[in-house]
């Protein structure tokens, strides 16, 4: 990529000190998004990806903490900053979307309200300018009638609304980049495209960088430019979408391809790769996917890949090792 | 908004209906009215004549009617021990109990809220732990023995506080308060403390729970992934959140507090309505019971009202009206 890129995340490594032990949340994850650029990322439940998403916009839920690594923001690091200069990162330059849209607003204020204290936070306007922005908002969204909406309370919106409203909050204070969690998972099957529709469009219109989580290839299919595919903590392998979905390199995502029915794309149970994603407290030594994979040899149980350079993408497998290869 | 006061109520009269019952049957089952009001000496004539004028020859439902019907304009009859109207008595006592009710509920929301809030917000802090430990002696303690305590220290040993009444009150109008001399002021200090303590611990632990359980939720997250300061998330969001619960548990608690100013008026010989209450069970002095149990349910109907008028003012989604699911 010619681009500096936006964010680049570096051997980033995530810590859960517990009673029992230190566990290791995410080890080793290191991407990077481009300006513009839409990262996807999947992986089983547990793999780590709302924790890399949490660690980015700096809300990780104590006791968890960044261990090592570094995040940086336009080549600014933002992994270690102070609490305010980080609260004032968050929305302004980097928007979240969360899950479930029923519990992300807050019941007791106007989506408006909610919009206006947002886009107040970050901008400066006077309370008009931030109401008539707040109502072109909820245009852009897709809410009809905004003008009269925007004094309502988030009850009286419908799921699919809601994540519209919850879509132009993440926006409205017109971020560079933005972390998207599995943002249809709790909406209807026959709403979730409209809203991956309109996230994609208003990313496009404005330039907006997008971390978008998902367990929905077809999404990614549709929408990514990128995916990476994550295992235990770790990034298993990394490239453009077309790639990693025609012809995965790692053994991983090889089943996770193979195990997905052509019809329905979700990534729930894995019946091509025996086996299930070890615990935290538990995870193998060397390669973490070596107790499950086909392909494992000797050096997998020992030493632990790095991502590996394998043509069009990138995979943490011995297999393309050059070193390995070339011998 | 009409109609659902006019509703409230409604629902207010059965509750109301049902105490009115209990006040009633003391009149017939606990003690003997003609006996203490005529004394030792007394000719027949003069009981039935007593008998008939208090009109308890008539027929049990004649006279529950009867009381119901003078009960509703505040008529209770006449003090069997004082021989006074009681709506007098209680109306006199009433300014002493409402002034010092109102300061200890004042002192358990104004302290009792921050506490809260500062022991959900920094759970670990040596602050709080003193809060909590401090919450726990005076949910403990026994009321009386709070007052006593703060009797022996403020009143016996630094002389401090007076340990007894009400100090010098002002009348305005039928009211008479405290809050306008040193005196009055000084007097009520220790009262409204012992008073008030267990709710102001009560009202901390509520809120801090609360404050706990807001601060996990995903709109809470959210309002800090959009970067909102501290002050915006923790007060306009987090303790807002809280408000519904902590205004139901206040509200019983006001009522608690006017109700159980028993203890604490007679630890104080406070000359509030509780006192009066003390004095007359000690003699079965009906009509005042009777006349204090039924302002005591409609201090508690009333407080329930506000507490649902309240709660429609907080929560936007109990104001069912505006049309719920407008937005498919
Ligand atoms: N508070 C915590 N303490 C210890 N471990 C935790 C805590 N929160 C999460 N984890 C662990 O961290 C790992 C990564 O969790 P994460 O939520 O990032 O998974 P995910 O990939 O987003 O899964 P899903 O698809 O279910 O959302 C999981 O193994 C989870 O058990
Ligand atoms: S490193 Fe070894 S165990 Fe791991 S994926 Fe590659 S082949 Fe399989
Ligand atoms: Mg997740």
């Amino acid at each position: 990529m010619s681009d500096a890129p936006l964010l680049e995340v570096k051997d980033l490594r995530v810590e859960f000190p517990t009673r029992r032990g230190t566990l290791v949340a995410l080890d080793g994850v290191s991407f990077s998004i481009a300006p513009g650029e839409v990262l996807g990322v999947v992986g089983e439940s547990g793999a780590g990806k709302s924790m890399t998403g949490a660690a980015i916009i700096g809300l990780l839920e104590p006791p968890g903490r960044i261990a090592g690594g570094e995040i940086r923001l336009n080549g600014r690091r933002i992994d270690n900053l102070p609490y305010e200069q980080m609260r004032r990162v968050r929305g302004r330059e980097i928007g979240a979307i969360f899950q479930d849209p029923l519990t992300t607003l807050n019941p007791l204020y106007t989506v408006g309200h909610q919009l206006i204290e947002t886009m107040r936070t970050h901008l400066d306007l006077s309370a008009a300018e931030a109401r008539a922005r707040a109502i072109s908002w909820l245009e852009m969204v897709g809410i009809p009638a905004a003008a009269q909406r925007v004094d309502s309370y988030p009850h009286e919106f419908s799921g699919g609304m809601r994540q519209r409203v919850v879509i132009a909050l993440a926006l409205c204070a017109e971020p560079k980049l933005v972390v998207a969690d599995e943002p249809t998972t709790a909406l209807d099957v026959s709403i979730q495209a409209q809203v991956i529709a309109l996230l994609k469009r208003l990313a496009r219109e404005k330039g907006t960088s997008m971390m978008l989580v998902t367990h929905d290839m077809g999404v990614i299919a549709e929408t990514a430019d990128r995916v990476a595919v994550m295992y235990a903590g770790r990034i298993a392998e990394i490239g453009p979408v077309r790639e990693v979905v025609k012809h995965p390199k790692h053994p991983y995502t090889a089943g996770l391809m193979a195990s997905i029915p052509p019809l329905d794309r979700k990534v729930e149970h894995l019946a091509q790769i025996e086996g299930a994603m070890p615990r935290l407290s538990a995870i193998p030594k060397g390669c973490a996917f070596n107790p499950r994979c086909p392909k494992v040899f000797d050096r997998c149980r020992h030493e632990r890949p790095d991502l590996m350079d394998t043509g069009a993408t990138h995979a943490a497998c011995w297999l393309y090792d050059k070193v390995e290869n070339y011998a | 908004m009409f109609a659902f006061i006019v509703s409230r109520l409604l629902q207010a009269i059965p509750v109301m209906l049902v105490v009115a019952l209990i006040s009633f049957a003391m009149f017939a089952y606990v003690g003997d009215p003609v006996a203490i009001m005529l004394g030792q000496d007394f000719t027949e004539a003069q009981r039935a004549k007593l008998v008939q004028d208090l009109g308890l020859d008539q027929p049990f439902f004649v006279q529950f009617l009867k009381f119901v019907a003078n009960a509703a304009q505040g008529e209770f009859g006449l003090s069997y021990r004082l021989s006074r109207p009681v709506a007098e008595l209680i109306a006199e006592r009433a300014p002493a109990t409402l002034e010092l009710a109102f300061c200890a509920a004042g002192l358990a929301l104004v302290v009792g809220v921050p506490m809260g809030v500062y022991t959900g917000l920094y759970r670990n802090s040596w602050l709080s732990r003193l809060f909590l430990t401090f919450s726990l002696i005076g949910v403990s303690l026994p009321t009386f023995l709070i007052g006593i305590l703060l009797i022996l220290v403020f009143s016996v040993w630094l002389g401090w506080l007076p340990s007894f009444g009400r100090g010098e009150v002002v009348q305005l109008g039928w009211w008479s308060t405290g809050f306008l001399t040193w005196s009055g002021i000084k007097a009520l200090i220790l009262p409204s403390i012992t008073l008030g303590l267990f709710q102001l611990t009560l009202i901390m632990r509520l809120v801090r729970a609360e404050m706990l359980e807001v601060l996990r939720t995903d709109y809470i997250k959210f309002a800090r992934a959009r970067g909102l300061g501290n002050r915006a998330v923790h007060f306009g969001h987090a303790l807002k959140n809280t408000l519904v619960p902590v205004i139901t548990i206040a509200g019983l608690q006001l009522g608690a507090i006017i109700a159980f100013a028993i203890v604490t008026e007679t630890v104080f010989q406070w000359p509030g309505m509780g006192l009066l209450f003390i004095q007359s069970v000690g003699v079965a002095d009906i009509p005042v019971m009777a006349a204090y149990l039924m302002l005591i349910a409609a201090v508690f109907v009333t407080i329930n009202l506000v507490v649902d008028l309240l709660y429609y003012a907080v929560d936007p989604r109990l104001r069912v009206d505006r049309g719920v699911a407008r937005g498919h």
